[in-house]
């Protein structure tokens, strides 16, 4: 298990390492986005970079409307009873950059959090509860008609 | 003129904190619709919240939050917290609000 997340936090690396030399992303970018998760193109990538393999949860519950009629508002609501959550993620499946929000949760802090979020497509809104040394997920699905990052 | 709405409204012992803030939120894949051009990426990267001198709440974004982002979360506090929001954006800009939970 430890083996399995330090290869695949090395993986990520490497690619962050590569888009560098690439001149992709400016070294600073990198730096501030904790390892280019934000930058990651796929669910899988964006998990990769945060280093988390998730295991699926019933204890996390996603408010989000099934249908969204304007993609670019997508009101999404995270909240979970896991004990010791510190940390909240929203990812949206089939958006270029699949990562969209990490919420710290401070001292005190309710384990949850509300955002509106853009939506280019229907798709699978993942969302992400981090506690202790362990990551969760859930996933439900919000159909949009009309997509949130057309020009 | 503070871009930011800030709200914390004490329930029991919990604060519940609303914040709307007013930023053009640019994921940079945008095309503008006379040039043609992509629209440079703008978002908001960081958001931090303090009550007191305690953090409440960090949030690190990409930019797939909508324009004029909105973010809700509750704390366990009590009336009177001097709660302070701060936000970075991708081009270092910087803009902070500050209320007393009531």
């Amino acid at each position: 298990m430890k083996r399995r997340t330090f290869l695949q936090g090395t993986l990520a690396a490497g690619v962050a390492g590569l888009a560098v030399s690439a001149g992709l992303l400016t070294p600073r970018m990198v730096m501030a986005e904790g390892g280019g998760a934000f930058d990651a193109k796929t669910l899988d990538d964006a998990l990769k970079a945060m280093a988390l393999t998730p295991e699926e949860s019933k204890d996390i519950t996603i408010k989000a409307p099934e249908i969204a009629e304007n993609g670019a508002v997508v009101p999404v609501e995270i909240t979970t009873t896991i004990a010791d959550a510190k940390e909240i993620s929203i990812l949206v499946e089939n958006n270029p950059t699949p990562l969209a929000a990490t919420f710290i949760l401070g001292e005190g802090a309710t384990a949850g959090a509300s955002t509106r979020i853009k939506m280019g497509k229907t798709s699978n809104v993942v969302a992400l509860v981090k506690a202790g040394d362990k990551a969760y997920s859930a996933k439900q699905e919000v159909k949009v008609t009309i997509g949130g990052c057309g020009g | 003129m503070s871009s930011i709405k800030l709200k914390a409204k004490v329930e029991g012992d919990t604060v519940e904190v609303k914040a709307l803030m007013t930023h053009p939120m640019e994921t940079g894949q945008r095309k503008d619709k006379k040039t043609g051009e992509l629209v440079p990426a703008h978002w908001i990267k960081e958001i931090i919240v303090t009550a007191g001198d305690k953090t409440v709440m960090t949030a690190n974004w990409g930019a797939s939050v909508s324009k004029n982002p909105y973010l809700a979360f509750s704390y366990k506090g009590k009336a009177g917290d001097k709660i302070k929001l701060s936000w970075t954006d991708s081009k270092g800009e910087k803009d902070a609000a500050e209320v007393d939970a009531a």
